[in-house]
């Protein structure tokens, strides 16, 4: 009998054109709290699914209380009592709490089929018990908080005995009181002999909770640690520890005059007091870890969401903008990130589409020009090296990387002063990546201020002048990139030491 | 010219009219074989005058099923204009018959504007809004006409002529139908509203995150369809010269159908012009020949039924081969 619950042994995933874990060792012993940690796209979302068998590995073995086990769906790690609770709770918000928690393993009376809802309920108020959490089982999920719907999922688990309990970012949707609500239950759960997997992107958690800390970076195992052995800048540093070795096009561009500010830019519940300036032929980097809230902030520069306090400057002028049409006039473009949803009517062919946020440059008193659309696309085209047969293809018959060009051709229709790129890089292959890098190096270089939200660590360094850093929806540092470091941004993003360098020039 | 032909060519959904037309074709001649009184010039003007107010009503689906909505309400829309219209005849007999019709036109178009706005501002679901709306008018039509009808003899001749009058031998109904649509042809495609009236269809997010006044363009395309039932509503009376609280009592399902074979897309963005008329040439041609082959009366329906049931399945092979098409043409 050996140490360990849960022992996994050289695991390799692998998707199509990237490696999502490459030769994985980790063990979990009986009753720890074994802390996750990395930056975002290092591997932890996809470990987590090797063990509750939402992904099989492509090599690697798994150990379960020594047994060599397979693990092939997520009924099987279930089986084994291996549950896991998800950053977003994942439950029927119109079932009763009792109905969550037994959902897929209901106790039914065997000669009538009929489900034993008194003892259900019994049964669920006994376990929310446990978990000092005093509402009635008979209450409508989707009416609790955040912090109760995870309750809700913690008593799923020890529903089914669960020996093994991952939670994935427990603590994000949190505010601090139920944070340290969540760390008594998971000590309590410890004590009670549960071994619990806790990913989290605060350092404070895994100092606050872990026995032992793993570090996963760029799909790689890296080390594991004891608690008592770790210290701040060592986690730090095996977070971040690579060499940049990927060439980043950036140009050598002059910079002008401030065209844009927004100051104290709050949204309850979402981000709050966030500045930041950019000048002309400038790239500014927003970045941050997942849910830092910098996709919100821009949602609502952009009009989408709208903002409740602060303001938006645009060259001197304070702008209000409530719809994305407002923010075109003025010239504030905006590059989602989810370009499928969002960006493009993929069944409508390049030429409309690169026309769809300026029709008025395209119609005369509301009659549409169509071959001054089609030489303004074919124009862009060219210019953004778009490969298509011509202006008359649909969108869905392009790659991903010539998909994003098009809805740069789009923002270039409109008469831009700041062009806002919403994760410009996610999803395409490196040498659309490459493309759309110089493409940022041409739009800075022909003036436009360009906000990019990344959370690439080394596009960041390699591509922006100045790097805003936000966590939990806060500014936490401004940065010259020149002079920056990896270590420097991620101890921002983490908020563990909060520096503020005076670069406002 | 040579990019129009080539627009033509790589988009596959062309040849689906194309298909539409040939069926017709196929299918005219056959019914011709069986009773040749069928493509006779008679005939097809009946045919035509028949199938002018469903086209017209078409025209406004359309526009609406491309937003992703849908209008149950125009049925009671058509009885409600036509009966309050026959009543103002009926008391002023020398009204022009453009005015009543431009009075169809505006008590439609408010009747579209309080569902435009319904769907559009308060978040309704269109077809909960237009059902809603749908027992109110009808319920308004019996209660402005008392539960009485309008006949024949309390119209006016002028009135009637609306329906029955000729212009260079072509029947008034079939000359508005013929307007209307180069009208909206225009107004759909070359126009920059008609362009926002697909995008917020195709994609509803881009066309948000685009700047497309998307609000807007719903309550435009819910009162287009109500100006457009409030005329039919018009035009239908004049036709069948009666005005009765239960006229055009659950006509929407034709419109729809008729806009559906002519293969627009329930789920919007999809559909064109060209292919509106072919079905609601289809749907005529299916309602006008089925008698004249001694179909029984109890199978026409069950056939129109199959018609629009093989129709969409067509549609659908057709936009997955559309896209497989795309996806093999994928320039990397």
């Amino acid at each position: 009998m050996s140490d360990y619950i849960l022992e996994l042994k050289g695991v390799t995933k692998n998707f199509p054109g990237v490696r999502a874990l490459d030769n994985v060792h980790f063990s979990l012993r009986p009753g720890e709290i074994h802390s996750i940690m990395g930056e975002n796209g290092a591997g932890k979302s996809t470990f987590i699914k090797i063990i509750t068998g939402v992904y099989t590995p492509d090599e690697g073995e798994m150990y379960f209380e020594d047994q060599l086990v397979d693990i092939r769906n997520t009924n099987d790690s279930q089986r084994l009592g291996i549950a896991a609770i998800y950053q977003h709770v994942t439950s029927y918000p119109d079932l009763s709490v009792t109905e969550n928690i037994f959902i897929g393993h209901e106790k039914i009376h065997p000669i009538t089929r009929r489900i034993a809802w008194k003892e259900l309920h019994a049964r669920a108020a006994e376990l929310l018990g446990r978990l000092d959490a005093n509402f009635d089982p008979h209450t409508r999920m989707g009416t609790l908080s955040v912090a109760q719907q995870q309750m809700v999922e913690i008593a799923k688990a020890l529903s089914v005995n669960a020996k093994v309990i991952i939670m994935d970012e427990p603590t994000a949707a949190l505010t601090n009181r139920e944070s340290e609500d969540l760390y008594h239950i998971t000590e309590g759960l410890r004590d009670e002999g549960v071994s619990v997997i806790f990913i989290s992107h605060r350092i404070e958690d895994m100092f606050r909770l872990a026995d032992r800390v793993t570090v996963f970076r760029d799909a790689k195992y890296i080390i594991t640690w004891d608690k008592q052995d770790v210290t701040h800048d060592k986690l730090v540093s095996a977070m971040v520890g690579r060499e940049i070795t990927q060439f980043f096009p950036k140009r050598k561009v002059h910079i002008g005059e401030e065209i844009f500010r927004v100051e104290n830019l709050s949204r309850t519940g979402f981000f709050q007091d966030v500045s930041f300036s950019l000048k002309k032929g400038e790239i500014l980097a927003l970045t941050g870890l997942v849910g830092a809230g910098r996709t919100e902030v821009c949602e609502a520069i952009y009009g989408i969401t709208g903002y409740d306090r602060g303001s938006v400057y645009l060259n001197g002028r304070e702008l209000t903008i409530t719809h994305p049409k407002e923010a075109l006039v003025q010239g504030i473009g905006y590059l989602p990130e989810d370009r499928h949803s969002h960006g493009l009517v993929l069944d409508w062919e390049i030429s409309k589409n690169t026309t769809l946020s300026s029709l008025e440059k395209f119609s005369k008193k509301g009659w549409l020009i169509r071959s001054e659309e089609r030489r303004v696309a074919a124009e862009l085209g060219d210019r953004l090296s778009i490969k298509a047969q011509g202006v008359y293809d649909r969108a869905r018959t392009l790659s991903g990387g010539n998909q994003q060009k098009i809805i740069v051709a789009k923002l270039l229709t409109a008469d831009l002063k700041v062009i806002i790129l919403d994760e410009p890089t996610k999803g395409v292959d490196v040498g659309a990546k490459t493309a759309i890098f110089n493409i940022m190096g041409d739009l800075a270089a022909m003036g436009y201020g360009i906000i990019m939200v990344s959370s690439e660590m080394p596009e960041v360094l390699g591509m922006s002048d100045r790097t805003v850093v936000m966590k939990e929806g806060r500014v936490t540092a401004t940065l010259d990139t020149e002079t920056t470091t990896q270590e420097e941004i991620l101890q921002a993003a983490l908020g563990s030491k909060v520096k503020e360098h005076s670069y406002e020039g | 010219m040579k990019d129009r032909i080539k627009e033509l060519f790589t988009n596959a959904e062309s040849f689906r009219e194309l298909g539409l037309l040939g069926f017709i074709v196929i299918l005219s001649a056959a019914i011709n074989m069986r009773n040749p009184t069928f493509l006779t010039v008679a005939n097809i003007d009946t045919l035509l005058i028949n199938a002018s107010i469903l086209s017209i009503l078409a025209v406004g689906m359309m526009m609406v099923l491309l937003t992703r909505g849908i209008d149950l309400s125009i049925g009671a829309t058509i009885a409600f204009s036509g009966m309050v219209c026959a009543q103002t005849v009926a008391a002023y007999p020398t009204l022009h018959p453009l005015v009543s019709m431009l009075q169809g036109v505006m008590i439609g178009l408010a009747v579209g504007l309080v569902i435009g706005l319904l769907v559009a501002r308060f978040n309704v679901l269109p077809i909960i809004a237009t059902l809603g709306m749908m027992n109110i008018v009808r319920g308004l039509t019996y209660m402005v006409s008392g539960g009485r009808w309008v006949s024949a003899y309390q119209m006016s001749n002028a009135f009637k002529s609306i329906a029955t009058g000729r212009i260079l031998g072509v029947n008034n109904l079939i000359i508005i139908a013929v307007v209307i649509y180069i009208i909206f042809y225009y107004f759909i495609n070359h126009t920059k509203t008609g362009r926002q009236i697909y995008a917020v269809g195709s994609n509803p997010d881009a066309a948000e995150v685009s700047g497309i006044p998307k609000k807007r363009v719903i309550t435009l395309v819910y009162t287009l369809m109500g100006a457009l039932a409030g005329l039919a509503g018009v035009l239908w009376v004049a036709r069948y010269a009666s005005a009765q609280g239960d006229t055009a009592s659950g006509y929407e399902l034709n419109v729809i159908a008729a806009t559906v074979l002519g293969g627009v897309s329930l789920s919007g963005g999809s559909g064109k012009v060209s292919g509106l008329i072919l079905g609601a040439l289809l749907f005529g041609i299916l309602n006008n020949a089925l008698p004249l082959i001694n179909v029984s009366p109890f199978w026409q329906q069950a056939i129109q039924g199959l018609v629009i049931l093989i129709a969409v399945i067509v549609n659908v092979i057709v936009k997955r081969r559309n896209e497989q098409q795309a996806l093999r043409q994928r320039v990397i």
